[in-house]
């Protein structure tokens, strides 16, 4: 079986508090084969977050089913998990952090200090998470993403509110890494030239309630520049040729003020 | 006008610290020298009276009070109840009061610390068991400290044990609505780290959820210090033959100054080598990674 990723949620409903439910997911049915780089883009309140909180097994209330390796959510071997913010233990060191969610295996096998070599904080590794900058936390939390080698990798927003050139460094460590494990990752976003810089396929879900309404395979070289005229040749035609779909999109990060690109604001 | 805080003023040495305790040392022993009062002694007098009660008692020939022999067994025992006569070691009179307060104390810090951590940390974290017992806590808040005392005496008796429980009630509180900000203040994103990459129950309370409390802890840790010890004295005024508070009740009524302000003294010297060998090590190891 090459799928690592088998999706089919049906719905996801939450109590209201109004009372009666809020469908935040209504209808998502997809897979994502081994060691592909999938993208999911959608607006604010497109249940993206809702979606990796269910892959990860947080959140086992839902219908329908999600097999990861064939298992479910919250079975099998830990995935690697990214979130908005780094999320460090901030009384923890940089090296027990990471070394805080690897497995015994991992840990036997020096993963937490080679990767933390890789992306480039060897000589931060016993400091505290408050004495690096964002962009270095960040780090920390993409080798803690890696650490246990997982069969999926889940990456929620994980470079919003940095800085262009920050961001763009984070993202190349990541396509590094991808590359020398062969992970299976879903990286989820907002910004659509993020998704075709970093992904080998993109799947659009609509404005709440969170629905697949198009996937598209993005079949540029890489590596891509994040200012090529490919991404952005690739961009302006996929916005020709569904305005109605990512009109939404458009309109949301430009309602949230996002002139320059990328200077995202929290989904 | 300068602002008084945050002062940019660079701090003389130690040196100079350790004087200005000297000066206030002189003030006392010369106002006192020249009040020649029996009842405000001289810092001198006040070391010979300490020093004389800090010696194990020895018959002297021809005196005519008869001195206790007092041992550590005899100051567990009269602390705790418990009989170890191995222990036969002699100690003088204020080294016994004060070793027999400092370990009903410590009991009674250690179960309120415990059972104030438990109750504050399940009502932060359980929203149904905060309403139907936040009432409780309020009620125990406001409990006087000598109603619990005397209720505790006349249901259990004039014991030692009594009074540890009663110290211990009467800190409970306190802790329980500390550790409850904590508990409540818990990070939601940290905890979902924690469930995200399935950490084992042992490490999520280690590594993720107890680090939290820890501020909040050290919060209950020293203003319960300083209040446990406070209260322990009181308590041993009721009827009891030990303890710093039963001497200072004792030398009040004979009205030496003297020998009460070598028990303070004592005490206080007590409480600063607690400070210094437990609650700031403690401390600065929760504020560690703060740097």
């Amino acid at each position: 079986m090459s799928n690592v990723l088998e999706v089919d949620i049906q719905s996801k409903t939450f109590p209201s508090p109004q009372g009666g439910e809020f469908t935040a997911i209504d209808g998502m049915k997809f897979s994502v084969p081994r060691g592909q780089f999938c993208c999911i883009i959608g607006p604010s309140g497109s249940g993206k977050t809702t979606f990796l909180q269910i892959v990860s097994g947080l959140d086992a209330k839902f219908e329908g089913s999600v097999k990861i390796a064939g298992q479910s959510p919250g079975m099998g071997p830990r995935l690697g998990y990214m979130f908005q913010g780094p999320r460090l233990m901030p009384w923890l060191t940089v090296r027990q952090n990471v070394e805080l969610v690897a497995t015994g295996r991992a840990i036997s096998q020096g993963m937490p200090e080679k990767l933390l070599e890789q992306v480039g904080l060897a000589e931060f590794i016993d400091s505290y998470p408050n004495r690096l900058s964002g962009g270095m936390q960040r780090r920390v939390a993409l080798a803690r993403a890696f650490v246990n080698e997982p069969p999926l990798l889940l990456l929620d927003e994980p470079f919003i509110s940095l800085d262009t050139p920050v961001a763009d460094k984070l993202r190349s460590l990541l396509l590094d890494q991808w590359r020398a494990r062969g992970a299976t990752i879903v990286f989820v976003t907002h910004d659509l030239r993020e998704a075709i810089q970093l992904g080998d396929r993109i799947i659009f879900l609509s404005a709440s309630p969170g629905r697949v309404v198009l996937e598209v395979d993005v079949p540029l070289d890489r590596p891509r520049a994040s200012e090529s005229a490919d991404v952005e040749a690739f961009r302006a035609d996929l916005l020709a040729k569904h305005p109605a779909l990512l009109a939404g999109l458009e309109q949301s990060r430009l309602a949230e003020g996002e002139t320059p690109r990328r200077v995202g604001s929290a989904a | 006008m300068r602002p008084l805080a945050p002062s940019r003023v660079k701090l003389p040495g130690w040196g100079v610290r350790i004087l200005s305790l000297l000066i206030l040392l002189g003030v006392w022993e010369f106002t006192a020298l020249e009040a020649h009062s029996h009842f405000y002694p001289t810092p001198v007098e006040v070391a010979e009276a300490g020093w004389s009660m800090a010696k194990p008692a020895v018959q002297t020939p021809g005196s005519y009070s008869i001195p206790v022999k007092r041992t550590v067994a005899d100051m567990i025992r009269a602390s705790t109840s418990l009989e170890i006569p191995s222990l036969s070691l002699q100690i003088g009179e204020l080294p016994f009061h004060i070793g027999v307060t400092l370990i009903r104390a410590t009991i009674a810090f250690v179960v309120a610390m415990i059972a104030g951590s438990v109750i504050g940390i399940v009502l932060g974290r359980n929203k149904l068991a905060n309403w139907l017992f936040d009432s409780w806590i309020v009620l125990g808040l406001n409990m006087p400290a000598l109603v619990t005392a005397i209720l505790c005496y006349i249901y259990l008796g004039l014991n030692t044990w009594a009074l540890i429980l009663a110290v211990a009630i009467n800190k409970v509180p306190l802790v329980a609505v500390t550790m409850r900000e904590g508990a409540a203040a818990i990070e939601p994103e940290l905890i979902q780290v924690g469930r995200a990459f399935r950490l084992s129950a042992t490490q999520m309370m280690r590594k993720v959820f107890l680090p939290q409390l820890y501020p909040y802890f050290m919060a209950s840790w020293r203003t319960g210090l300083a209040l446990v010890w406070k209260i322990v004295l009181v308590f041993e005024l009721f009827g009891f033959s030990n303890g710093v508070g039963f001497v200072l009740q004792l030398h009040f009524q004979k009205a030496e100054v003297a020998k009460l302000l070598a028990y303070a003294i004592g005490f206080i010297v007590v409480v600063m080598i607690i400070e210094a060998l437990i609650t700031r090590p403690l401390e600065r190891r929760a504020t560690r990674w703060r740097l």
